[in-house]
């Protein structure tokens, strides 16, 4: 039996596919950070944390206070202060929480599959035979794949900042509203230290597109002409690396610049007022953005998907020589599962670094986290987009 | 927004690190063991307290069975929260004095131990060692003579026979003091 698609079928199908998957794995890891961040932040202030419910007797080391949590959320009354907007306060949530999950949809977990014909190779999944597809079919992995693929994300994540604002002036209340103005004004300032220390990423790698953008991080560089390194973005952007990582936290609204939420300061910033299914949304969605963070920083500073020193084409011809001849096919499968498995590493390193800091700094007054974004974070990405332009010019040019 | 830290100090990336590894070594040595956690895990391990802790009230007894307690009250006056009350009356047919209603308000009571300092007779101690006192109702919360008196010393408290030592003075030993007639 003979099927034949053509190359969009194919793509409509595959984006079909993997947008449920994609979003099970997202509102699976964020349960999983909740638990990072308690037990974690437990183990590295020299207490136990939250291990008192038990499935059938077994505590499982605290997971089930996640299912606890849920079960809390979803039963918790959900009501709505008397001054407040009804429509916006409902809205706000969702106006927080769906461009951090859009976002997601241009990052790469594994390079681009190239496939002519389509056997699968693992043999059970279609048994009778195999796809015929129209030549040079090249299956993305990232849900979505634009040209501007990280100013999308930029674009969107800013969309954020309105559902922050709408959340804490429709609840009626002084210290919500408070807490919205100072967390709109942070992230918008951190926007703009984010895209400068992303910018000189786009001169080197000459590309806005995350996939591309992690393939070219795939050659090496010789550093002091004798050790040989990966091209990632942070051994050829230390600096910028830097201030991304920094901006990054203050995007997330996370120490040490968690003044929005900060409970001495501000009750809880502009979820004071919600309860319930409501504020799990914000919760979530705090949770979605660092996810979409970390993955981002790991792609264009960290090598993304990148296994260090092996690129993709190294990587087949690795698996082709090590399988017989009529497992071939499962080359393509193999460096692809290494690759999502390097992505995961690095975004969960990154994962557990937000986590890290949250424990160990605290937390930035007000005028110092301005007086950071603006008088000290901005000019010095200014001054790496120069530096590294002119440096770019020398090494082009000459 | 000048400090006397000097620049290197102000640029705070190093110092973040250093306390990453601060926050990490905590972190290894809770996870292999290394230091125990700081935390009891409540009602499951319970922290050891000093012996002189004042906890739930007691009343102690003669050697022949009935309560030390001559009704003097001595305790009720110098409670400073006014939660003792009692009734005194004479019990045929030697004694002259003896409580016929010992009630402790515990939702009133702070504590303090004056009523087992002010006791001539060590008949009142609040070395129970009992610190964890729940009720569903106020009245719950009411102590009365009989579950005072089956009230029993912590592990290595005073041993019952002997007097509190805040009161050599008043001391009588165990058998004097009863009613010569």
């Amino acid at each position: 039996m003979e099927l034949s698609l053509s190359n969009l079928q194919i793509e409509i199908l595959l984006t079909l596919v993997k947008i449920p998957i994609v979003l099970g794995v997202i509102f699976t890891i964020v349960p999983i950070m909740v638990w990072l961040e308690r037990r974690g932040s437990a183990a590295m202030q020299d207490r136990v944390g939250p291990v008192q419910a038990h499935v059938f007797g077994f505590t499982l080391w605290g997971f089930p206070h996640l299912v606890a949590d849920a079960i809390k959320f979803f039963t918790k009354e959900s009501f709505l202060p008397s001054r407040a907007n009804r429509f916006y306060f409902t809205l706000a949530p969702a106006m927080v929480l769906a461009p951090s999950m859009l976002a997601f949809a241009v990052i790469p977990w594994a390079d681009d599959i190239r496939l002519d014909t389509w056997d699968t190779g693992l043999g059970y999944v279609w048994s009778a035979g195999k796809v015929v597809l129209e030549e040079g079919l090249v299956i993305h992995n990232s849900i979505a794949r634009l040209e501007a693929g990280v100013i999308y994300i930029f674009a969107i994540s800013s969309l954020s900042v309105l559902g922050v604002i709408l959340a804490g002036w429709a609840s009626g209340s002084k210290y919500p509203l408070l807490g919205a103005v100072r967390t709109s004004s942070q992230m918008l300032s951190y926007e703009l230290v984010l895209g400068l220390a992303a910018l000189p990423i786009f001169l080197i790698y000459a590309s806005l597109e995350p996939n591309q953008i992690a393939q070219r991080q795939g050659e090496i560089i010789w550093f002091l002409w004798i050790i040989p390194l990966p091209k990632w973005g942070f051994i050829l952007q230390p600096v910028g690396c830097i201030l991304f990582i920094i901006a990054a936290f203050a995007e997330c609204n996370r120490s040490p610049f968690d003044l929005p939420e900060g409970e001495a300061e501000l009750v809880a910033g502009y979820h004071t007022e919600y309860s319930g299914m409501k504020f799990a949304m914000f919760m979530t969605a705090e949770f979605v953005a660092m996810i979409t963070m970390s993955a981002l920083i790991s792609t264009l500073f960290f090598g993304g998907w990148q296994v260090p020193y092996c690129n993709t084409q190294c990587l087949q011809t690795f698996f082709v020589k090590i399988l017989p001849a009529d497992m071939w096919q499962l080359s393509i499968h193999l460096t692809a599962g290494l690759q999502v498995g390097m992505f995961c590493l690095k975004t969960a390193f990154f994962l557990w670094l937000y986590v890290w800091v949250r424990w160990t700094v605290p937390r930035f007054r007000y005028d110092q986290l301005m007086h950071l974004g603006w008088k000290v974070l901005l000019p010095i990405g200014m001054a790496n987009v120069v530096v590294t332009a002119i440096v770019m010019a020398i090494v082009y040019f000459r | 927004m000048k400090n006397n830290n000097g620049w290197k100090v102000n640029i705070y990336l190093w110092e973040l690190v250093k306390g990453l590894g601060v926050t990490i070594r905590h972190m290894i040595n809770n996870l292999t063991g290394r230091t125990k956690r700081a935390t009891i895990r409540y009602p499951d391990e319970k922290r050891e307290i000093p012996l002189r802790t004042r906890g739930l009230h007691r009343l102690l007894k003669r050697p022949d069975g009935g309560a030390r307690c001559v009704a003097c009250m001595m305790c009720a006056t110098a409670c400073p929260a006014e939660c003792i009350y009692i009734e005194a009356n004479e019990v045929e047919p030697h004694i002259e004095k003896a409580p016929m209603r010992f009630d402790i308000d515990l939702l009133r009571c702070v504590f303090c131990g004056y009523c087992a300092e002010a006791c001539p007779c060590d008949a009142i101690r609040m070395d129970t060692g009992v610190y964890s006192l729940t009720g569903y109702d106020r009245k719950d919360m009411v102590i009365t003579m009989d579950k005072l008196l089956q009230g029993k010393g912590m592990e290595g408290s005073r041993p019952d026979d002997l007097p509190p030592k805040t009161l050599p003075g008043v001391f009588r030993a165990p058998g004097a003091g009863e009613h010569k007639h």
